[in-house]
C-alpha cells in the first residue's frame, strides 16, 4: 500500500570516523517517540487500574475450568434450538437495517463530502460532522435513542446508523474522491449535469467498492447488534447472551450462543474476504 | 461493452436491488421494525437530546470523578492494545506465508487469531467477568484479546505486502531467520504497524465503553450509572469527554501517521 520512502540525507561519522548508520531522520524519531510513550503509558497503566476484588491466583484456574466447560460442553437449556435460530435471525436482521439504511444516507451524504464532486464548505462540514458522529460509542447512541424513542428495534437500528452513517460515508467518499477525474472531464464535456456525471460516472466505477464496503460494515453491524443485545436490550442473540452469562450463570449455555455468534461471523468474514479479493482481482 | 453485457449488467443491478429491498422488509418483520414509527421517532429523539441532554452546575461538579475514570479507561485501552500489538508481532510472524516457520505453527497462529477476532468483544467481557470479578483487569483483558485477533489479520497483511522482496534479498545473502526477521520484515512493516496500533487505540476506547458498561469498569460503569438514575445533565457530560478524548487521539494518531508514513 504505501510506499516507504528513503530519505536522502548527508552522511554523518561517528567520532571514530565510522559511518553513522543509525543517524535518525524525523520518521524514525517520531516512531521511535510514539514506540517509547506508549510502551511507557502501558507500565504506568498498571498503576491507574482498579483492582478491587481481583484475585490472580484464583481467578485463572476458574476461567480455564470455565472456559472447558463453556467450550467442551456447549449446551442450550432455556430455550430450545428454534427460538435460538430467531434470536440469530433477529441480531442479523437489526445488522442488515442499520447496514441497508447507512448505506443509502451514507451514499447521498459522501457525494456530498467527496472534495471532486461537491463545494468545499459543504464537504468540510460533513467531514466535522461525520467525525463527531464516530466519536461518541454506539452504545451511548442506542442508549439515548432507547429514552427518547423507547426501548426496542427502533432505538437498536437508529442508534447502530449513526455510526454506519459515519463510517461508510468516509469510505465511499475516499472511493469517490479516487475516481479518474478524467471521466469525470468526459462526461462534463458533453454538456451532463451534475446527476448525470453521478449516475453515469462515478457509480459505475466504483460500485464494486461500495458494495464491498457496505458488506463489510454489514460484518461488523453484526457483533455491533450482538452487543447491543447485551449492553441496551436491544434483544437478538446477544440479549440471550447477556441473560445466560448474567442471570442464570449458565456456562454451557453461554458456550453454545458463543458457538453460534463465532460461526456466522467466521461465514461473514469468509464471504467479505472473497468479495474483497474479487473486487481488487477485478481492476 | 457490447448490448448484451450491458443487459446482463443491468438485469444483475435490477436482482441486487430486488434482494436487498426483500432482504429489508423480511428484516424488519423478523425484528418488529416500523418504519414509520422510526421516522417519527427522530424529530423526537433530538428535540428530547436538546432539552435534557444540558450539562449543569451540579453535573460539573461530578467532573474530577468522571476524568479519573476517563483516564483509566484511556489507558485501560492503551495497555490492551500496546501489549496486544507485541502478541500479535510474534503471531503474524508465524503466521504470514512470508516469514512462516512452518506450517503447523501458521495455521496454529491464524486460527488463534480468528477465534479471538470472531467472538465479539461482549462475550469475551461477560466470559472473563465470571471469574475475574467487577475490575479493571476484566476490562483489560476483554480489550486484549479482542485485539489480538484483529491486529494479526492487520500485520500479516503489512507483513506480506513490505517484506517479500527484502527478505528474499536477505535469505540470499544467507541471513539467518531471525536476521530476516529483525533487519528486514519488522522495520520494514514498523509504520505500517503502528499506524493500526494507533488506529486501534482509538477503536478500543469506544469498546471500552462498552465493554465498561458490561463488566462495570471504567467510564462505561459510571455512564451506565448515572443512565440508570436518569440523571442526564451529568450522561450528557461524560459523552462530552468521552467525545473530546477520541476526537484528540484522533488528531494526534493522524499527526503521527503524517510524518511516518
Amino acid at each position: 500500500m504505501q510506499q516507504i520512502t528513503q530519505q536522502p540525507s548527508v552522511i554523518r561519522h561517528t567520532r571514530a570516523g565510522k559511518i553513522n548508520i543509525r543517524s535518525g531522520n524525523r520518521v524514525s524519531l517520531v516512531l521511535r517517540s510514539t514506540l517509547w510513550a506508549l510502551g511507557a503509558l502501558t507500565v504506568l497503566a498498571f498503576f491507574f487500574f482498579d483492582y478491587t476484588g481481583f484475585r490472580p491466583l484464583q481467578a485463572i484456574p476458574e476461567t480455564l475450568y470455565n472456559l472447558k466447560a463453556m467450550f467442551l460442553e456447549p449446551k442450550l437449556s432455556h430455550f430450545g434450538w428454534g427460538e435460538a435460530a430467531m434470536q440469530v435471525a433477529i441480531t442479523l436482521g437489526l445488522g442488515a437495517l442499520a447496514t441497508v439504511f447507512g448505506a443509502v444516507f451514507a451514499f447521498f451524504l459522501a457525494l456530498g463530502a467527496a472534495e471532486n464532486l461537491s463545494v468545499p464548505w459543504l464537504s468540510k462540514s460533513i467531514r466535522v460532522v461525520v467525525a463527531f458522529v464516530r466519536a461518541v460509542p454506539t452504545v451511548l447512541w442506542v442508549l439515548i435513542f432507547a429514552i427518547a424513542a423507547g426501548l426496542g428495534s427502533e432505538a437498536a437500528v437508529l442508534g447502530m446508523l449513526f455510526h454506519s452513517v459515519a463510517y461508510l460515508v468516509k469510505a465511499f467518499s475516499e472511493a469517490f474522491e479516487e475516481v479518474d477525474p478524467k471521466i469525470l472531464e468526459a462526461l462534463r464535456s458533453t454538456g451532463a449535469g451534475w446527476w448525470q456525471t453521478v449516475v453515469h460516472g462515478v457509480v459505475p466505477s466504483t460500485f464494486t467498492y461500495l458494495l464491498s464496503w457496505t458488506f463489510l460494515r454489514f460484518e461488523i453491524n453484526f457483533s455491533v447488534a450482538v452487543a447491543m443485545g447485551a449492553a441496551a436490550g436491544a434483544g437478538g442473540i446477544g440479549f440471550e447472551l447477556f441473560m445466560a452469562s448474567g442471570f442464570y450463570f449458565d456456562l454451557r449455555e453461554v458456550g453454545m450462543i458463543t458457538y453460534m455468534i463465532l460461526a456466522i461471523a467466521i461465514v461473514l468474514e469468509i464471504f467479505s474476504t472473497r468479495l474483497k479479493s474479487r473486487v481488487y482481482s477485478a481492476d | 461493452m457490447n448490448e448484451t453485457v450491458l443487459k446482463k449488467r443491468k438485469f444483475q443491478m435490477t436482482l441486487l436491488f430486488l434482494g436487498v429491498i426483500v432482504l429489508t422488509y423480511l428484516s424488519a418483520w423478523i425484528t418488529d421494525y416500523g418504519f414509520i414509527s422510526s421516522l417519527e421517532a427522530v424529530p423526537g429523539a433530538m428535540a428530547w437530546m436538546a432539552s435534557n441532554l444540558l450539562v449543569n452546575g451540579e453535573a460539573l461538579g461530578k467532573l474530577p470523578d468522571i476524568m479519573d475514570k476517563l483516564i483509566e479507561t484511556i489507558f485501560m485501552s492503551i495497555a490492551a492494545t500496546t501489549i496486544a500489538a507485541a502478541l500479535s508481532l510474534f503471531l503474524a510472524i508465524m503466521g504470514s506465508k512470508t516469514t512462516m516457520v512452518n506450517r503447523a505453527f501458521g495455521t496454529f497462529s491464524r486460527f488463534v487469531a480468528s477465534l479471538s477476532r470472531n467472538i465479539p468483544v461482549v462475550a469475551w467481557s461477560l466470559i472473563l467477568l465470571l471469574s475475574f470479578g467487577q475490575n479493571s483487569v476484566t476490562g483489560f483483558l476483554a480489550l486484549f484479546v479482542g485485539t489480538v485477533g484483529f491486529l494479526t489479520r492487520a500485520f500479516i497483511e503489512t507483513i506480506d505486502e513490505a517484506a517479500l522482496g527484502s527478505v528474499e534479498a536477505l535469505r540470499a545473502t544467507g541471513a539467518t531467520y531471525w536476521q530476516i526477521v529483525s533487519k528486514a520484515v519488522v522495520p520494514q512493516g514498523l509504520p505500517q504497524m503502528v499506524s493500526w496500533v494507533l488506529f486501534m487505540i482509538e477503536t478500543n476506547i469506544r469498546s471500552a465503553t462498552l465493554v465498561g458498561i458490561l463488566t462495570g469498569t471504567g467510564i462505561g460503569y459510571m455512564f451506565d450509572m448515572y443512565y440508570k438514575t436518569m440523571n442526564y445533565e451529568v450522561v450528557a457530560l461524560i459523552t462530552i469527554t468521552i467525545v473530546l478524548a477520541v476526537i484528540l487521539i484522533e488528531l494526534l494518531s493522524t499527526r503521527i501517521r503524517k510524518v511516518i508514513l
